[in-house]
């Protein structure tokens, strides 16, 4: 038996384990795959998440992507940070930046954390006009004064963690001169049509001719560059990107959500994804070993309409989440499928009518809009059908139509 | 020539085991690596406890005609840090 296949059958405990600590978050990024914004009333108290680290630590997760929302807004992360370097649980978390201050990226860099700790900050415009638009007012120096302030600390190879858009695709050279200029590692990962990211999918995933460009450039220059294993559809451009290729969910990869929900992985956060949760009998061990979802995950995928297509061992038919919150079979081709298959079907279902996009099954995006809201997410503004009335218009009659 | 060294897993190293062999993850330099047989598992175990490489892979039973290609997977897993050369302190 092949490796992949091993991983296609699942492993006894995750390789890769991301766990979003909280729905909080200071922005509110238009493609927010958790849709993030308020914190969850039942969000898992510091001893429950004490309690998963330790059994992290029995099941030998070596270490966890912590993500949210923001997860430095917990008033406990750096507490759990510690926990969980103290219990052989290595983190590598991510964050806007709001909270590196200097003070914080001394103790990043201090043997406290015992270089088990890696920090990843969202970026996802190399310049501020094209990172604030999605990311929202003040983004982007946000997080060039975390990437300074790590620097300055001495902490070593911070990653700078892109989401590759239509609008940032031609900025891929510039952000390898930012990671440059910070000392660190540049991280490119797929945008997702999964939580707020389904509103802007349409307008936001790199066009064709922009895939083929991010392949190249991936190609040409990315040793060194980072990628999450996230661009295994592009495999079918010819020779795979370094990485698993496989699509991981439940087999690899999962998710924890910030109240304990365990889902196939951090794309899928739905109920059709969801395997179980931590706080029930035998916990995420249990989990992760016996969930129906899960096994089902596992167990040989034929491959349905991608099975003929002679790219098939490349790409595996993509990832499972951007099929399924764009509305495509997920025995079908990936929405973003390089031979174009994917565009195909879609364009074959809006026609028909037949296109319907999976509602979301739960959501923590603001009620009421903020400052920090990208453009991207202003309100609708509908021209008005008749002159906008005032207190001081002169006619009786102003506003009133027959 | 490595067959005829002493080695050891490295201090930072913990081994999974796995249906497949084992997931070794440095906590060091992060790095993971999956040593895909059994027996590769065994050696790497055991290398301490044998004087040289050569004399663990025959411990473990793997066949003479194999140590080559077992002597270039260790080299692999050395260039990696997940094993180090035994010093004359360690024995």
């Amino acid at each position: 038996m092949k490796l992949v296949e091993h991983f296609e059958s699942g492993l006894d405990a995750p390789i890769c384990l991301t766990w979003e600590l909280t729905y909080a978050c200071n922005l509110e990024c238009a493609h927010c795959l958790s849709s993030s914004g308020r914190r969850d009333p039942r969000e898992l108290t510091t001893e429950q998440c004490e309690a998963v680290i330790d059994e992290l630590q029995r099941m030998q997760v070596f270490y966890v992507n912590i993500g949210g929302g923001e997860p430095t807004i917990r008033p406990d992360f750096w507490h759990l940070l510690e926990y969980a370097v103290n219990h052989q649980v290595g983190v590598k978390f991510s964050t806007n930046g709001v909270r590196i201050t200097p003070e914080r990226a001394a103790f990043l860099a201090s043997p406290a954390c015992g270089g088990y700790v890696d920090v990843q900050v969202s970026l996802d415009g190399a310049t501020a006009e094209v990172n604030d638009r999605v990311r929202g007012p003040g983004s982007y120096d946000t997080a060039i004064r975390a990437l300074a302030n790590l620097r300055d600390a001495g902490f070593a190879d911070a990653k700078i963690s892109v989401v590759c858009t239509r609008e940032n695709i031609g900025q891929l050279d510039a952000f390898a001169a930012l990671a440059e200029e910070y000392g660190a590692t540049l991280r490119l990962t797929r945008l997702r049509p999964s939580g707020r990211g389904a509103d802007v999918w349409d307008e936001l995933h790199p066009l064709p001719e922009q895939q083929r460009e991010l392949y190249d450039w991936l190609m040409a220059r990315g040793e060194g560059v980072l990628t999450g294993d996230s661009f295994f559809h592009l495999a079918a451009f010819g020779e795979a990107l370094p990485g698993l290729n496989l699509c991981g969910a439940g087999r690899v990869v999962c998710l924890i959500d910030p109240v304990g929900d365990v889902y196939a992985c951090p794309f899928a956060i739905h109920e059709e994804f969801l395997a179980g949760n931590v706080l029930t009998g035998g916990g995420f061990q249990r989990v992760w070993q016996d969930s129906p979802l899960f096994a089902d995950l596992r167990s040989p995928q034929t491959g349905g309409a991608c099975a003929q297509c002679a790219h098939y061992d490349g790409c595996r038919g993509g990832c499972m989440a951007a099929k399924f919150f764009t509305g495509l079979p997920l025995d079908g081709p990936d929405p973003e499928c390089v031979q174009g298959y994917g565009e195909h079907s879609l364009n074959e279902l809006s026609l028909a009518g037949a296109r319907s996009i999976p509602a979301a099954s739960q959501d923590h995006s603001r009620a009421v809009p903020t400052r920090n809201q990208p453009v991207l997410l202003k309100l609708m503004t509908r021209p008005p059908a008749r002159p906008p009335v005032s207190d001081c218009a002169e006619n009786p009659l102003a506003g009133w139509t027959p | 020539m490595i067959l005829d060294e002493a080695w050891r897993l490295s201090p930072s190293v913990a081994l999974r085991p796995e249906p497949f062999g084992a997931l070794a993850y440095h906590f060091g330099n992060r790095k993971l690596t999956f040593l895909k047989r059994p027996e590769l598992v065994r050696v790497v175990e055991q290398l301490a406890d044998h004087p040289d490489v050569r004399s663990t892979l025959d411990a473990v039973g793997v066949p003479e005609g194999q140590h080559p290609a077992y002597a270039a997977a260790l080299e692999g897993l050395a260039d990696a840090d997940m094993i180090r050369p035994r010093s004359e302190e360690d024995r």
